[in-house]
Parts: structure tokens; C-alpha cells; sequence
């Protein structure tokens, strides 16, 4: 089949934009240097929608997940209306009070994207009451820990490991409420996980982290120290 | 007949929350005081099941006022687990760097903002103006300076440690990050102002306490054991050093010991009133053998201080008691002073050396399961002692807090100022019961950094009826 390649040309809050056949709105919107939230989506691996930190609102009538939805010729998007930015911040507010995020002191203050995205969309404190769920952590393995305590379900570390490490190392199980991420095997140093696998880089919060060199960053050289997340996507415009 | 209780909660001009209590009987005198801690914290169990390298983090959450001192000592703790005995000189300096830079800051904040309207303005002055606000408007001078030492102080520990307020600098078995060239010279520009007016400061304690040298004699004073760590040539050094205990008199408990081995040497209990645990010396036993932690007992446990201006001070300061432990409660302030001066005159060696801009920052040895590390933490000797698993995660905890060493002396300050000042008057005015506070702040306490009790304290309630009756008493654990 002849496929298509000439340009999509699209509007993102009036600007108009271009990318190109398959692309995602939250991939067409990062060339053109336009940031859109995000926590689950991470480049290289198959989107998945679950955080949905990264809603729009498509031709003013129709929510959906900016990584996950293609772009298509004459599309209006919403990425920035004060409805927008009310449910995202929402979204996160709710991440922070269904786990047990406890930044000043976690090894990820400073890298974590949660954090950095709860900075950026302004939230000092959820308006919604904490649950303080019971959550494990499993510390068994020589070089990396879960703490699930830190977990947002995302599955970045479901889908990096079986498609860029190869390995069936975590999967969810439960659902709701119980939903929780769990490892092949009844530990996690009973699964193939190796702290140089991408999996055990992937996770945008302090679930996963490598026991080795925990808080090696000073304070003020970390990710987020000096500017927002997103910051550098959004730099591109300036070029 | 009825007898009286007087409560004076919270008790001000200290950190975190406390209330003392006081019994009387028909005449008006004392028949049992005491200073109650009112808050819980809880440190010991919570910590339980996370991984060791987070502790230092954690840990000096208990305060925002020394959380240096808790952040150090878990993390020389951590070091042991690591298996590290020495850091490298880079890691070590900064350390100690940080740790005086808290020292001063700390010491400023009580001396200044804290204990000097007592001290300044008079025991009885009129609460509207006894109070920080107060010395700014008639010592305009002398407060802009206890500000803006403060505020060195806390310049250093954010260069040393990331934030002016828990950090992340030390970490196991090392330290994060160096002093640069320019945070170096920064610091160069203010350091010989920062000694001065520490001087200045130090004259004014010393000279208060000359001058009132009769009343203060007696003023919620009592002789006292005194305990501190120190260097192995006898100096005091408030970063590292063997345990040494002294009599009243200033005869040696025990000298040198390891801290590895202060379980041999000190032991806590329990009472059913106090969240705060009451340590003692073992030998001596639970009755007698508490003893003083802080400034007071530092300068009473060292031979001599390694540093000019503050050794000179300190002979001057042991003079007044012929080389014998000074016990008057109210000198804490100007030992406090004489230590503050010494950590200002540390900066200013460190700023000098260039092993602070090395980059060999961490090191690492052979795996241990148990770690145990002392700091003399602004308000006294601090323990901290750990057991981590195969998994690296924490399985014990235990905090022996330098407030929780002076438990027994700042009850024993308020019941003796009682007796001394309320039991029998008439009238029970402010001012009198002002002056059981000022015997509880000489000891600069942190209140919440020291409760840690739970699972072990038998809570007791009494019901007691207007003619002091016990009615009834519930007692559980």
C-alpha cells in the first residue's frame, strides 16, 4: 500500500503546526516545540495512555490522550485552555494522594517527574485527602529496589523491559484501588532484572531506583533544580 | 485542704513543645515540679524498613533547627555500614565545614533570639517587651549582628549540604559535593567579621554572667556529671572523638571509650509521665547516674580548645570555678558563646585549607550490619545507632538525643527555681514563672527531636479530685 507522506497540518491552541502521518499529537507538538504534560509516555516504547497527565481537547468537543491519538489534517487541539490545565492538575494531585510521596527524602527529589510536574502546574498541597495505601518494599535485589509506596501504574517498567530489555521482569495485578505492580517471581531478585537494563532507568518516580550512588547529585546540579520539566522541549521554539 | 496546680504551657523561647507543672500545697509550697514534653515523634520505629542511605535524609527531619547534626550523625553511622573507619580529607572537611556552620548559626539563634531577652531586658520585664522584637528596638546593633550570624552560618550549610534546611551533602561514606573557588571566597569576605562579633557576643554572655554572678550561683544550679565526646589528645572537638564522662568534681567516669561501645557505659529508661527517655550512666545507676550534655559540659570535658580566641576564653571561663566543672545552669550561655566563637574561628581554618576543593568526595569498604556514630550536636552529645539487613534495609534504631541527656537537669533546674523563687510566696506573679522557663532555655532544648519513646513508655493517667485525691488510675504498658 502507497503511503502517504506529505505533511498534516494541524492548529495547537490557534498555532498552527505540522507533523506527519502516525505521529501522535504529543510527538507532532514536541517537534514543534510545544510541550505537552506527560508522566507514563516515554520515547522508544509503545504509549499507553494510563496517566492521561497528557489530555487535550480535540476541536472543542472531545478529550483524549495527546500520546496516543494521531494527528490528522484540519485538528484543532487544546493544550493549554484553563479547563485543560484544571483536570491535568487534578490528575496529578489525585497521583500524589493515592500513593505515599514523600520528596524531601527521596533519592528522586529533584529528578522526579511527578514532582517537577506538580512545581510546574503550581500545586503546593492536594485538595484532595491522602489514603495512605499499605504499600511493600522489596529491597532483595543486590542493585535496584521497588518501594510501591512511590508507584503511579504507569507501566513504563512493564513495557521497557519486554520491549527494549527483552525480559518479563513486572506486570499489574489487581484492580482499582488494589491495583499494584508485581514481579516475576515472588521478589524481585528472583526475576532476570539487571541494573543495567533500560527498565531500571525508566521509572519517572522514585519506585524504581538503583541502591548504588542514592543522592550523588547535589542539590542544585539535579534535573529539575533549574528549570521546569518540559523546559527543554519548549526551548526548541527559541532556536 | 486543696492543693494547687499551676501549668505554664507551652513553654516559650524553646524548640518544639513542652509544659511544666507545678504542685502546691495550702501554703503555697512545692510539692513536685516537672517539665513535661507534650509531643511525639517517633523516629526509632518509622525509620524501620527503609534503605540505609536514605536515613541521613530522613532522619533530620526530626528538626529544622540542628537537622545537621541528625543528617551527620546518621550518615558517620552509615559510614560504618558502608564500612568506611576514615573519609577522605575532601569528604571529611566538608563535613566538619557543614557542622560548624550549623554550631554557629544555632548557637546565634538561641543567644540572640532566644535566651537575650531574658538576659537583656531582665527576668521581670514586661512580656511585651521581653522578647526578640524588644532587643532589636533597644539593642538595634547587637540583634542585627545575632541576624546576620545566623545567617552565615546557615550560608555555609547550604554551600555544604545543597539547602540552608536538610540537605543532602553527606552521604555514606563520603560527601556529595566540594567547596568551589568562588563559594570559597564568598565566605573569605564575611569570616573575620563573623569571629568579631562572635567575640562581641561571647563578652556579652561572660559579662552578664559576672555581673549576676551571686543570683545565678544558685539559679536553678546543681552540681552534675557532665559528658561530651573528645578528640584522643584531650581537645574538644565536636565533629568526632572517644566518649568521656566526669564527676561533679571533674574526676573521670570513663575516658576514650570507643562509641562503638557506649551501650557498655550508658543505658535509658522509661517513666510514665515523659515521652522523653532518661539516659544514665550505667556504672553509677539509674538514681544518680544522669548526667549534663551541651556547652556547659563540652567546655568543663576538654583539656583545651584547638582554636586562639575560644581556648583563651575557655581558661577564663574554667578560672572563675579554679579548673573545677563549672555547674551554674545559667553559664550554658556562656560556654554556648565560647563554642560559637570556636566555630567561627574553624570556618575560617577550613575556608583556608584547599583539601576542601578536592575531588575525591566518596569511598567505600567492606559491608557491616551495625552502625553506631556520636556528634556533639549544638545542644549536646547525639547518638545515633543502627542495624541493617542483608537486604540493606534498616531493622533497628536507636536516637539518644542530646535534649534526652538533659531530661533529669531541666527537671531538676525547674524544681530547684521553684523552691527557690514560687514555693511559699503568696502572690505567683509572670515574672516567677518566667524564671522557670529561663531555667529550661539555658539548655537550649529541642523538645521534639527528642521523643521517642514509643512502645516502651507505660502511659499512666490519674484522675485527681479538687482536694488532690487520686479518684481513680488507669496504668498501661
Amino acid at each position: 500500500m502507497e503511503q502517504n507522506l506529505e505533511a498534516i497540518t494541524f492548529t495547537i491552541d490557534g498555532v498552527e503546526v505540522q507533523g506527519m502521518p502516525g505521529q501522535t499529537i504529543l510527538e507532532a507538538a514536541e517537534e514543534a516545540g510545544i510541550y505537552v504534560p506527560r508522566l507514563c509516555q516515554l520515547k522508544g516504547i509503545t504509549p499507553h495512555g494510563s496517566c492521561r497527565v497528557c489530555t487535550v481537547k480535540v476541536g472543542g468537543s472531545w478529550t483524549c490522550a495527546a500520546c496516543t491519538q494521531p494527528i490528522y489534517e484540519g485538528m484543532e487541539v487544546d493544550n493549554s485552555s484553563e479547563e485543560i490545565q484544571t483536570l491535568r492538575k487534578d490528575l496529578v494531585e489525585m497521583l500524589f494522594t493515592e500513593g505515599n510521596h514523600y520528596c524531601m527524602f527521596c533519592d528522586k527529589s529533584g529528578n522526579c517527574e511527578l514532582q517537577a510536574m506538580a512545581y510546574r502546574m503550581g500545586i503546593m498541597a492536594p485538595k484532595y485527602p491522602y489514603i495512605y495505601p499499605e504499600a511493600e518494599l522489596d529491597a532483595s535485589h543486590p542493585d535496584l529496589f521497588i518501594d510501591r509506596n512511590r508507584c503511579i501504574l504507569c507501566a513504563r517498567c512493564v513495557n521497557t523491559a519486554q520491549e527494549q530489555d527483552g525480559k518479563s521482569v513486572f506486570d499489574f495485578a489487581g484492580r482499582g484501588p488494589h491495583k499494584k505492580i508485581i514481579v516475576n517471581g515472588e521478589k524481585l531478585s528472583d526475576t532476570q532484572l539487571a541494573a543495567a537494563d533500560k527498565a531500571a532507568d525508566a521509572c519517572p518516580v522514585g519506585a524504581i531506583l538503583p541502591k548504588k550512588g542514592a543522592y550523588a547529585k547535589p542539590v542544585g546540579a539535579r534535573d529539575y533544580d533549574d528549570a521546569p520539566i518540559g523546559s527543554d522541549i519548549e526551548a526548541k521554539v527559541c532556536k | 485542704m486543696a492543693e494547687k496546680r499551676i501549668i505554664v504551657e507551652p513553654v516559650t523561647r524553646v524548640e518544639g513543645h513542652g509544659k511544666v507543672s507545678l504542685l502546691l500545697d495550702e501554703e503555697n509550697k512545692v510539692k513536685q515540679a516537672r517539665l513535661h514534653i507534650v509531643e511525639f515523634r517517633g523516629f526509632e520505629r518509622f525509620i524501620q524498613g527503609r534503605p540505609y542511605w536514605e536515613i541521613p535524609v530522613m532522619v533530620q527531619r526530626l528538626c529544622g533547627i540542628c537537622p545537621v547534626s541528625h543528617h551527620l550523625a546518621a550518615a558517620k553511622a552509615m559510614d560504618q555500614i558502608v564500612g568506611v573507619d576514615k573519609l577522605t580529607p575532601v569528604a571529611e572537611k566538608m563535613r566538619r565545614l557543614m557542622h560548624y556552620g550549623q554550631t554557629l548559626q544555632s548557637h546565634a539563634l538561641h543567644f540572640f533570639h532566644l535566651a537575650s531577652p531574658d538576659l537583656l531586658m531582665g527576668f521581670d520585664a514586661d512580656p511585651e517587651i521581653r522578647n526578640v522584637i524588644g532587643v532589636a528596638k533597644k539593642f538595634p546593633e547587637l540583634a542585627t549582628q545575632g541576624v546576620l550570624l545566623r545567617k552565615y552560618g546557615q550560608e555555609v550549610i547550604k554551600a555544604t549540604s545543597g539547602k540552608k534546611i536538610h540537605g543532602t551533602g553527606a552521604i555514606p561514606g563520603g560527601i556529595n559535593k566540594n567547596l568551589s573557588i568562588a563559594e570559597r571566597d564568598e565566605f573569605l569576605k564575611d569570616i573575620d567579621q563573623m569571629v568579631e562579633w562572635s567575640e562581641g557576643a561571647l563578652k556579652v554572655a561572660k559579662e552578664y554572667t559576672m555581673e549576676h554572678l551571686e543570683e545565678l550561683g544558685s539559679f536553678g544550679s546543681f552540681e552534675s556529671s557532665h559528658l561530651s565526646h573528645i578528640r584522643e589528645d584531650g581537645c574538644m572537638d565536636l565533629y568526632d572523638g572517644g566518649l568521656r564522662a566526669i564527676t561533679k568534681d571533674g574526676d573521670k567516669i570513663f575516658d576514650h571509650i570507643p562509641v562503638e561501645q557506649y551501650s557498655d557505659y550508658l543505658a535509658e529508661e522509661v517513666r510514665p509521665w515523659s515521652y522523653m527517655k532518661f539516659p544514665f550512666i550505667k556504672s553509677i545507676g539509674p538514681e544518680d547516674g544522669w548526667y549534663r550534655v551541651g556547652p556547659l559540659s563540652r567546655v568543663n570535658t576538654a583539656d583545651f580548645i584547638d582554636t586562639p580566641l575560644a581556648e583563651s576564653a575557655r581558661v577564663e571561663f574554667m578560672a572563675l570555678t579554679s579548673g573545677k566543672p563549672n555547674n551554674i545552669t545559667l553559664a550554658y550561655h556562656w560556654a554556648r558563646m565560647i563554642e560559637m566563637l570556636h566555630s567561627a574561628e574553624k570556618i575560617r581554618e577550613l575556608l583556608n585549607d584547599s583539601d576542601l576543593q578536592g575531588n575525591d568526595l566518596v569511598i567505600k569498604g567492606e559491608r557491616r550490619e551495625e552502625g553506631i556514630a556520636t556528634l556533639e550536636a549544638p545542644r549536646g552529645t547525639l547518638f545515633h545507632h543502627y542495624k541493617v539487613d542483608e537486604n540493606d534495609q534498616v531493622t533497628m534504631a536507636n536516637l539518644i538525643v542530646s535534649t534526652t541527656s538533659n531530661n533529669i537537669p531541666m527537671n531538676l533546674a525547674v524544681q530547684k527555681i521553684a523552691e527557690e523563687y514560687i514555693s511559699g510566696k503568696p502572690e505567683i506573679t509572670e515574672g516567677l514563672l518566667n524564671r522557670l522557663e529561663i531555667g529550661i532555655r539555658a539548655y537550649d532544648p529541642c523538645l521534639s527531636c527528642a521523643t521517642h519513646a514509643m512502645g516502651k513508655m507505660p502511659l499512666e493517667v490519674k484522675l485527681i479530685d479538687a482536694e488532690g485525691k487520686v479518684v481513680d488510675q488507669m496504668v498501661k504498658g
